[in-house]
């Protein structure tokens, strides 16, 4: 079926529609590289873990790499960590104060450490079909879908947001920690295929602006134009200029507000950041880092990829069985494995709540009576809420909301009960 | 707040006042930094003894769980019961009333002086 007569060429256009491209140069994934590898032979690098319980001393590498927004956070007094070989700032003063303005007015991120492959041909929606457990061949023109790229045992490579930007063209937004195989994947995957994949990561960079007062903070940045913003719905994106510079605009995001992610090129992320920072001031816009991006989505119920996600999980015990559309036409990757589903008693992922102030981390036990029956993948002591929350995958049989279990909280037993997720929904 | 220059350090960021026979704990700025916002605090109790270099208590942020080493032998005569139930003092005043607890102790181990301590932080 799928023979070998791909084209992955040479590009360097500017993913976005309006405006001229800029001079950029892309790094292209070159299929030569990768006819050696199959499809079990990808290594994906270890996700390394967003700001986890150990990180805080750890030395950095020796050569993480810069954000295009690096020294616009160093004179704004951020603190820097290591994450996914990038120096990106985990918090500006307060990650309390971070996260409280998210949920109250609005904060802006740096995400720029986040891939960017641009898919493109006559063949693309056939090929993200096939490459990707979603249907994308049914999201419109400048819509958005969340979804997974599998490997053949129905393991999770990596989760996806994916922009359709043209009737051949998608932008796959992928997790920094993953750039390389979610890339490699997709490069092999594209084999027979008339599709070309290709690496944009480096010169796109991607700024956030999450928080109920965030519509009118882009609304009124200087320089951003024909955006439609009132008629942007939910998972859905539009195209402008800023500067006359093409930028791409979602309203999307990770910290279960209301939000934006704003696609730039590289060389133009620093005016972007101060013309937002500039219009979000009269709205309490602060800047934000990763350290109140992870207890935002946390408490909103949101997979990390490295903590609730990874190969060795299956989309259906973290919940993201509908992210699998069976019904659609055609093989795809990780389809038989997601139709056999999941072993008897795999574990599943739940939200675990208790009282006190002593929150369950990543790699906890979670424990009923004298029986480990699962392990916390995220935890913290919820900003918004005031008490303990977790994700943790345990085993079916006590997952069900209500049940009383006990986190065992460096040698003491706290106790948890089973709880829905999310923790924390906005008010619409 | 102490005099920085008054205190002594160790190598795992706590700071001591040294007042007779009385060692008041802390952990430096530069830990509180590190940490982030701390939302918990464990401390040992009034009268438990306390033998140095062993985990005594415990400081949580939102992110990370740091560790309270006792920096001297000797016995628990006041625990900051202010940082108990307002943890953000810690990073607010970590030198001054974001002490954690005050130890009765019989010698002294050796211990950083502010340029060593500096030195290790490299700040």
């Amino acid at each position: 079926m799928h023979k070998c007569t791909g084209t992955a060429t040479l590009e360097s256009e500017f993913p976005f529609k309006h405006g001229p491209p800029p001079k950029v140069k892309a790094m292209v994934v070159r299929r030569e590289t990768l006819r050696l590898m199959t499809e079990g032979e990808f290594h994906p690098q270890p996700c390394l873990q967003e700001n986890s319980v150990t990180d805080a001393e750890e030395p950095v590498q020796a050569h993480p790499r810069q954000s295009p927004l690096h020294d616009v956070h160093a004179a704004a007094g951020a603190s820097f960590t290591d994450f996914a070989g990038w120096l990106m700032p985990v918090r500006y003063s307060s990650d309390l104060a971070e996260h409280h303005a998210v949920r109250t007015s609005a904060g802006i991120f740096d995400i720029s450490h986040m891939a960017e492959i641009v898919v493109e041909g006559p063949d693309a929606a056939a090929f993200l079909d096939f490459a990707l457990a979603g249907k994308l061949s049914a999201v419109a023109v400048d819509q958005a879908k969340y979804s997974l790229l599998l490997d053949t045992a129905g393991g999770i490579i990596d989760d996806l947001v994916v922009y359709r930007t043209a009737a051949e063209s998608f932008f796959v937004v992928a997790n920094a920690g993953n750039r390389v195989p979610v890339a490699e994947a997709l490069a092999y995957r594209a084999s027979g295929f008339d599709v070309s994949v290709i690496d944009k990561s480096d010169d796109v960079s991607l700024i956030a602006v999450q928080g109920p007062r965030s519509r009118q903070i882009v609304a009124e940045t200087a320089g951003i134009s024909e955006i439609e913003l009132d008629a942007l719905k939910y998972y859905w994106s539009s195209n402008g200029t800023f500067d006359g510079l093409p930028l791409m605009v979602g309203r999307t995001g990770y910290t279960g507000e209301d939000g934006f992610e704003l696609y730039i090129q590289s060389d133009a992320a620093a005016a972007l950041w101060a013309a937002l920072t500039i219009a979000g001031e009269p709205f309490g816009l602060v800047p934000a880092g990763l350290a109140s991006r992870d207890t935002l989505r946390l408490e909103a119920g949101m997979p990390l990829y490295g903590h609730e996600l990874g190969l060795d999980i299956m989309p259906v015990q973290a919940g993201l069985g509908r992210v699998v559309n069976l019904k659609k036409d055609g093989d795809f990757v990780g389809r038989q494995a997601s139709e056999e589903g999941a072993r008897d008693g795999a574990r599943v992922l739940v939200g675990l709540v208790s009282e006190g102030k002593r929150a369950g981390r990543a790699g906890y036990a979670v424990v009923d009576g004298d029986f480990e029956v699962g392990s916390i993948t995220s935890g913290a002591l919820s900003p918004t809420l005031g008490y303990p929350i977790a994700m943790a995958y345990v085993d079916p049989g006590v997952s069900e909301p209500g049940t009383a279990l006990a986190i065992d909280v460096r040698g003491s037993r706290v106790a948890a009960s089973v709880v829905a997720l999310p923790f924390y929904k906005r008010e619409v | 707040m102490a005099e920085l220059n008054d205190l002594k350090y160790t190598t795992e960021h706590e700071w001591i006042l040294i007042e007779g026979d009385i060692a008041t704990v802390g952990i430096t700025a530069y830990a509180a930094e590190k940490l982030g916002d701390i939302v918990f605090v464990e401390l040992p109790k009034v009268g438990s003894t306390l033998a140095e270099g062993t985990v005594v208590g415990e400081i949580e942020s939102t992110k990370s769980v740091g560790e309270l080493f006792a920096p001297v032998n000797g016995t628990v005569v006041e625990a900051n019961e202010a940082v108990s139930t307002s943890p953000e003092l810690v990073n607010s005043d970590p030198f001054g009333e974001g002490w954690l607890v005050k130890v009765q102790f019989t010698e002294l181990p050796e211990l950083l002086d502010l340029a060593a301590y500096t030195a290790l932080t490299g700040e």
